[in-house]
């Protein structure tokens, strides 16, 4: 006679560990991805919130395995003719078994775009950004709940908690009770106790809020091409995405300039051309300007950063220096991004006076020639200010 | 907790009359227990290949969170049955099924106890007694590597990864004597001399060179993985989780090489059995709803519960009772169906054979009277083992730390990224360069995996 019996996990979660495993290598997946998931053109301009599909590659169970062209058998209605041609959708039934047919193993994982950047920052491992002293704009009072405890008034009353609570006695009861599944009996009702309840406890929270302005300047003369544009553009966006990260209030201020500087919406920013020649410093003359007026440095952190192919004009080279030094004095951080065709282009003459004189910790020269190098040289630019903190 | 549709006495009585029967049809089976669990332990089990307990790897977390997604978008409903190859044999049962469906998946289990206790290669290949104990001692073995500082979770993972890539490139024909290094060199011997003999009378002297002795291996092997245990750049412990793997296989290469026969049986028995419970109408109803959904034809592909059920129909109608239990005793589903599967069959099933390519599929033989034997012979070559690509070692040069792998090629091509992967692995293991030799668009190709794990194509 067979033995029944109930299968009892004693409370284990037998694949959680795996599960757990395969979660990080799945993470890892995306983070090794990342640099060309994050500058796909797609995602640029997405809000942060919004899901986004990213297909993961990966976390396949490579094994030898025979290829699409091959020879099958399978069921038909008995209208098939030699010759036919079928669709591939119809012959998935059934088709299920790992290991010996080869597994669409791509999928594609809903990620919102502040996760995905959560991923990309979290290698950084930054601590946490200086901040101004005098940069408190805004405090806010707030409940903030902290877990929860058995006394409290009733305003506070966690119901969820105290109905699981409710649940765990009943549970333990029964086991006492050593009820087994025959038991058919109407079910008893079993009411709350004073035992069950538990509050909320609350902490009063203050916030301190601290705002920081992103002035974006770029070269839009006629040399700056729409290829070049796109590349300053996935950059700018994700340096704004995080530096939102960083602080509540983030503000973003557009510079475009030829020979002259003027403040730009984003649109005229980005699609834009210009013709003429390129006076740098008239750049950041004008984003000099607009943080005086607008955002004092004793209250605002102010992050610059400069994109540019480096075609100055030579009679500008002295000005451009003697300005994006007086830029290092204000920000707490000022980046200058060359774009560059190619890898083998020679450095610019703008790119190797700012090399030679500028020399601010808060300073840094970062290249880029194509979507890969955005990732790394934003790195690079970010890992500055972390040297700045120790 | 959901309202059970029934009683645990209940299931017992239905499963006394159940047992009846089973005797009473001489079926042999071993003793049988029956765990009932909820969805989310039989998920589990399922995603550990049903076994109480296995070693870890993230592979199982992945196919636990992959089933449980699919059975929450009700893509895929949970099996009914599941049941492992041990004695006392072990079912499993859902307890949110409904009395029927309980009383169903007891038959239908009884039908794979008998097989697992009665089939050549389960008896051959498995031994069932020792089933539990020996997937607890590999667990145990697997969790003392990890725990050991001087090894831990990641180099044990990485072991694991390339042994999981190559588990299925072993030995497949189940209980034939392993011939040792020694007989083979001896083979070789006699073979040489056999045959100087034979040419030095009557041809001219043919130029027939002495067989390399020292060859490894002498000549060409399919386990690949039996080869790594003892060539491959590894230390002891890294061999033990290879033959951890390689046990494992071997306990389920006769499930996969009667998957058509055992689900047959067991299909054919349950509804045998049932058909003689007399079941009260309402459930009865359900009982053939239910088993026509189990036997259903997949359109454009083989489901094993229809053809295998089937078959062992068409074998008792025609050749009687006794024959269909010598059958499940002596056959796998490749000879199963090169024997039995008949035009008349065929037709019946509306089988057809298709061609696919990349971006079509194209019917290529339907079950008429020239049809039918290619369709049977491609079924049977595709199935079980066969559906897996059969690559032989050939040799390995210790001096420079090469090894040439060379895929049985038989018209069906290897997916090329799958194999750059897998060949990765395999140097993983190998500890050097590895080659495959195998065939793409009718061109020999030569795949290179050297040192620093660089993937290269060739043409020979």
């Amino acid at each position: 006679m067979a033995i029944f019996r109930e299968f009892d996990s004693r409370g284990r979660d037998r694949s959680a560990e795996d599960r757990r495993r395969h979660r990080e290598l799945v993470e890892d997946s995306i983070k090794k991805n990342i640099g060309n998931i994050i500058a796909e053109e797609s995602i640029i301009g997405q809000s942060k919130n919004k899901k986004i599909k990213v297909p993961i590659k990966g976390i396949k169970e490579y094994q030898f395995i025979y290829g699409k062209n091959k020879k099958g058998t399978g069921s038909g209605t008995g209208n098939e003719k030699r010759g036919d041609k079928i669709g591939k959708d119809i012959m998935k039934e059934g088709q299920e078994k790992a290991g010996n047919s080869e597994g669409e193993d791509i999928y594609e994982t809903e990620i919102t775009l502040e996760e995905l950047i959560q991923y990309l920052f979290e290698d950084l491992n930054l601590p946490f950004m200086k901040r101004k002293k005098f940069s408190e704009i805004e405090s806010e009072k707030n409940f903030k709940r902290l877990g929860y405890q058995r006394k409290g008034i009733p305003p506070r009353l966690a119901k969820k908690r105290s109905v699981v609570e409710r649940i765990k006695r009943k549970k333990a009861y029964e086991r006492g009770q050593n009820q087994n599944i025959d038991n058919n009996e109407e079910e008893k009702r079993f009411p709350f106790k004073e035992d069950d309840l538990r509050y909320y406890r609350v902490r009063q929270d203050v916030r301190r809020e601290s705002n920081a302005v992103i002035v974006c300047i770029m070269d839009t003369s006629g040399s700056m091409t729409l290829t070049k544009k796109y590349l300053a553009r996935s950059f700018y966006f994700l340096l704004y995405q995080f530096v939102k990260l960083k602080y509540v209030h983030v503000e973003i201020v557009f510079v475009a300039h030829t020979t002259v500087g003027k403040e730009v919406s984003e649109d005229e920013f980005f699609h834009k051309g210009e013709s003429g020649g390129t006076y740098i410093s008239s750049g950041y003359e004008k984003a000099l300007e607009i943080i005086e007026k607008r955002y004092n440095p004793e209250v605002w952190n102010v992050y610059a950063f400069h994109c540019s192919d480096g075609d100055n004009w030579t009679e500008d080279n002295k000005n451009a220096v003697a300005s994006a030094k007086k830029l290092c004095e204000i920000c707490n951080l000022f980046g200058y991004g060359e774009i560059v065709p190619g890898y083998y282009t020679r450095m610019s003459t703008i790119k190797a006076q700012f090399n030679l004189n500028v020399k601010y910790p808060n300073f840094s020269i970062v290249t880029m020639s194509r979507k890969e190098d955005i990732v790394p040289a934003l790195r690079r630019l970010l890992d500055k200010e972390k040297g700045l903190e120790e | 907790m959901t309202m059970r549709k029934y009683t645990l006495k209940e299931l017992e009585a239905w499963n006394e009359r159940i047992e009846k029967i089973v005797k009473d049809e001489n079926l042999d089976c071993y003793p049988q227990e029956f765990e009932i669990c909820c969805y989310e332990d039989m998920i589990c089990y399922e995603a550990y290949v049903g076994m109480p307990s296995h070693y870890a790897h993230w592979s199982y977390g992945k196919a636990y969170e992959r089933k449980k997604t699919l059975y929450k978008y009700n893509v895929e409903g949970l099996p009914y049955e599941m049941v492992i190859n041990s004695n006392p044999c072990i079912g499993y049962l859902m307890r949110d099924n409904t009395l029927l469906l309980q009383i169903l998946t007891m038959a239908h289990v009884y039908g794979h106890n008998d097989f697992f206790k009665n089939n050549r290669l389960f008896c051959d290949g498995t031994r069932a007694d020792y089933t539990n104990e020996r997937f607890k001692n590999h667990a145990d073995r697997i969790r003392s590597y990890i725990q050991d500082p001087s090894i831990g979770y990641e180099r044990v993972e990485r072991i694991l990864d390339a042994a999981h890539a190559l588990k299925f490139q072993t030995s497949r024909v189940i209980g034939i004597k392993k011939i040792s290094e020694e007989e083979k060199k001896k083979r070789m011997l006699k073979k040489y001399y056999d045959e100087i003999k034979h040419t030095s009378i009557l041809e001219e002297k043919k130029d027939i060179p002495f067989p390399d002795l020292e060859k490894i291996p002498l000549e060409p092997i399919e386990d690949l993985m039996g080869f790594m245990i003892e060539y491959g750049k590894l230390e002891e412990w890294e061999r033990d989780i290879l033959s951890i793997v390689k046990e494992e296989t071997a306990y389920f290469i006769p499930q996969i090489e009667t998957k058509i026969m055992n689900e047959g049986w067991a299909s054919y028995w349950h509804y045998k059995i049932l058909n003689q419970l007399k079941l009260p109408q309402n459930l009865h109803i359900e009982f053939l709803n239910r088993h026509n959904q189990v036997i259903r034809p997949f359109l454009g592909n083989v489901n094993p519960y229809y053809v295998g059920f089937k078959i062992f129909e068409k074998i008792e109608e025609k050749y009687g009772r006794e024959k269909i239990f010598e059958v499940r005793k002596m056959e796998r589903d490749q000879s199963f169906i090169r024997r039995y599967l008949t035009e008349e069959l065929c037709r019946e099933m509306n089988l057809f054979q298709y061609h696919s390519r990349a971006k079509e599929v194209e019917i290529e033989e339907i079950s008429d009277e020239e049809g039918y034997k290619a369709i049977r012979n491609t079924l049977a070559s595709n199935t079980g083992m066969g559906s897996i690509p059969c690559i032989k070692v050939v040799e390995a040069s210790p001096k420079d730390r090469s090894l040439l792998l060379v895929h049985e090629f038989d018209g069906r091509e290897l997916e090329l990224a799958y194999a750059y992967e897998t060949l990765r692995y395999a140097a993983t293991l190998w500890g050097g360069k590895v080659e495959l030799r195998t065939i793409v668009d009718n061109t020999k190709k030569r795949i290179l995996c050297d040192e620093n794990k660089n993937i290269f194509l060739k043409n020979e």
